[in-house]
């Protein structure tokens, strides 16, 4: 099971990653739990500047935007 | 080429809805299709133009480059940074933590942080359609020194004092070992044209999804004074640029909290109507850049004693502009 953590200081373009991460998955049928993160510590550990970032299995693969569908599925 | 929106508006107010030219309702609607039709064609194109050009430009390379330049020139590139740079208010916090964390110093960050509003490619093209180019660079220039001496007043207080705990611990740290966290600039392959257009089509996509209504409140307001404050009220009652004037109109801006797109119709309005560029340009950048949300948001990385600080330094510079414009402005801008 892949864990996925959007962060983010929970702005709309947060939510909104978080809600297309979970329609992408869901509909390429990738086995995944997509959770927010809003605590800035977090987001200083992982070295990420401009949110909403994904971080995958604990690994930083996207920064500061809403993905599109083709970017969702390279990750995988 | 922009007396196309002059005539189109010429020919759907006056023309096709048969309004007097004199009457404050032709007045008002004139100014509304002139100044929306104008704003969105000259939008579409630069948003587009400069989202192609900037592609390649990211927060980690300008950390970078701002990291190598931990002197007095580090304020004019943070605030320098923050005026070019695509960013948007809610990565206020990662990007603080992000500079903080690589060791630059506090003040520089808030150079960043306070220009970012300010000056955005959208107030710039705005500026440069309503109210001509001398202004819009005098604009540029204030909104870049608010920046600068907002940012070196802090460092000179030693703002650093009262950051948040964690904050203060990832700056010493960084601070002590030099060059401090090792940014993460790994080569990045050279982006291809058709690379450059996606990000130019998403960008232009996304900032006129987030700005259109604005535009539209924006140049409503703008309309509304324009067709309805009688020709020469602000001349007769504020024209002297009476001191108080300043302080007066940035504490109204305060609780309005509005982007750049909004309040830039509103003030060509306000500058038409003989109301003193130094009174109006505070009166702008203290709703576009004291907002409340973005406090808050701080909030989580610094004590309330730097906010109120910060919240006081920026104050104490919007007046310094207004009261500086408008003792300089018979020379600056004869035209207005």
């Amino acid at each position: 099971m892949n864990k996925i953590e959007v962060l983010g200081t929970g702005c709309t373009k947060c939510t909104k990653t978080a809600e297309k991460i979970e329609e992408v998955i869901k509909e390429a049928g990738i086995d995944g739990v997509v959770e927010k993160v809003t605590d800035p510590s977090v987001m200083m550990q992982y070295q990420v500047m401009s949110t909403p970032a994904v971080i995958l299995n604990g690994k930083l693969v996207h920064s500061g935007k809403i993905p599109h569908k083709e970017e969702v599925l390279s990750w995988f | 080429m922009l007396e196309t929106f002059t005539q189109l508006a010429d020919w759907l107010a006056y023309g096709v809805l048969g309004l007097g030219q004199e009457t404050r309702l032709g007045g008002a609607i004139h100014f509304f299709v002139e100044d929306t039709t104008k704003i969105f064609f000259l939008l579409v194109v630069m948003i587009y133009l400069i989202a192609l050009v900037r592609a390649s430009l990211d927060l980690e390379r300008v950390r970078g480059y701002i990291q190598q330049h931990n002197s007095f020139v580090g304020y004019f590139l943070g605030s320098g940074f923050g005026a070019v740079t695509p960013f948007c208010s809610c990565s206020s916090i990662p990007l603080f933590l992000g500079f903080t964390s690589a060791g630059i110093p506090l003040g520089i960050t808030m150079a960043f942080l306070f220009t970012s509003p300010i000056i955005n490619e959208v107030a710039v093209v705005m500026l440069w359609g309503l109210l001509g180019w001398e202004f819009t660079l005098a604009y540029v220039l204030i909104g870049v020194l608010v920046g600068v001496l907002g940012g070196f007043t802090l460092d000179l207080v030693k703002g650093e004092r009262w950051l948040k705990d964690f904050a203060a611990k990832a700056y010493q740290k960084a601070a002590a070992e030099g060059s401090g966290a090792a940014p993460s600039l790994a080569e990045r392959p050279r982006l291809t044209l058709k690379q450059r257009h996606q990000f130019a089509r998403d960008e232009l996509k996304e900032i006129l999804g987030r700005i259109w209504k604005w535009v539209f409140i924006g140049v409503g307001l703008g309309a509304a004074l324009h067709g309805y404050v009688p020709e020469n009220w602000f001349t007769e009652n504020l024209g002297q640029g009476q001191w108080w004037s300043v302080p007066a109109a940035v504490f109204a801006g305060l609780p309005l909290y509005s982007n750049a797109t909004g309040v830039i119709p509103v003030m060509e309005s306000l500058i038409v109507k003989g109301l003193p560029v130094g009174t109006t340009l505070a009166f702008c950048m203290s709703t576009v850049a004291a907002s409340f949300p973005e406090f808050i948001m701080l909030k989580q990385v610094m004590t309330y004693r730097l906010l109120i600080l910060i919240f006081v330094i920026l104050l104490v510079n919007f007046m310094l502009v207004g009261w500086i414009l408008n003792a300089l402005s018979p020379w600056l801008f004869a035209g207005f």
